[in-house]
């Protein structure tokens, strides 16, 4: 199943503005709980984990468990002030990390 | 004689009802029993009373379908070294499992914020608690009607 992160970065904000960022990636979250169609409970695979970094410091993470619905949305803040490189990472229960980045440009 | 007859056929009548709803409630989603519960919230106050206030939880008061809910959380913190909320976890008393997500906030977070969208297998209290850096911890929580559960979704 392709997994296709979106993100929503400002490309710019003043030094020491506080942006709002929302990330967003494809994926069914199969909560663990489900059964098929014979009764078999059908395995848990989701994203368990979240990260944003900028210019490689934390700013935010999160842990994720099977109540978070498909298709997981985050939003949160960061403080910026310099210019630099956001970067998030999604972790699939099968060791899959998914990678997205945007710039920002501070003034 | 005839009207004591017709309370009597309802009386059995409501207490068939009762007992259909009862074995409704043996169908109903897992629910996490009270126990796993608290024991979570312990795990991460690490035993610690959490107070009210400074945590605002915001969430539908009731939602049709319980498989995308949208909530957020906000605490009043500056953000800095001296009153910075190191993380938030969201708790469900009413899903299989009681932990839903924990957000890990630092200063360059600028402000403790964050939304996501979560499943809600049943009717239930959703709870939002704080820990900050120097130890304390503050909760809100908000009671959450649903339609139609967020299990299977």
């Amino acid at each position: 199943m392709s997994s296709r992160p979106r993100v929503s970065v400002p490309a710019t904000a003043a030094s020491g503005d506080i942006i709002e960022i929302k990330a967003l990636i494809s994926h069914t979250m199969e909560s663990g709980q489900r059964r098929d169609a014979s009764g078999n409970r059908i395995p848990r695979k989701i994203i368990n984990a979240f990260a944003c970094t900028f210019n490689g410091e934390p700013v935010f993470s999160c842990a994720i468990e099977p109540a978070v619905a498909a298709n997981p949305f985050l939003s949160f803040s960061a403080r910026v002030t310099e210019s630099g490189t956001f970067r998030f990472t999604w972790t699939d229960d099968d060791g899959s990390v998914y990678e997205a980045e945007e710039a920002i440009e501070v003034s | 004689m005839i009207q004591a007859t017709r309370r009597h056929v309802l009386t059995l009548t409501a207490g068939a009802v009762a007992a259909f709803a009862g074995g409704a409630i043996g169908i109903a989603p897992a629910r996490a029993d009270e126990e796993a519960f608290q024991a979570a919230i312990r795990d991460f106050t690490g035993g610690v009373e959490p107070q009210a206030g400074r945590v605002t939880l915001t969430l539908p008061d009731a939602v049709e379908n319980g498989s995308s809910v949208p909530v957020s959380v906000a605490v009043e913190s500056a953000m800095s070294d001296g009153d910075l909320v190191e993380e938030l976890a969201i708790f469900a008393d009413g899903n299989p499992l009681p932990g839903v997500a924990a957000f890990a906030f630092t200063a360059r977070s600028g402000v403790a914020s964050a939304g996501t969208r979560i499943r809600l297998a049943q009717s239930q209290t959703v709870v939002a608690i704080a820990r900050f850096a120097d130890g304390s911890v503050f909760m809100d929580s908000r009671a959450v009607e649903v339609t139609v559960g967020g299990c299977a979704a």
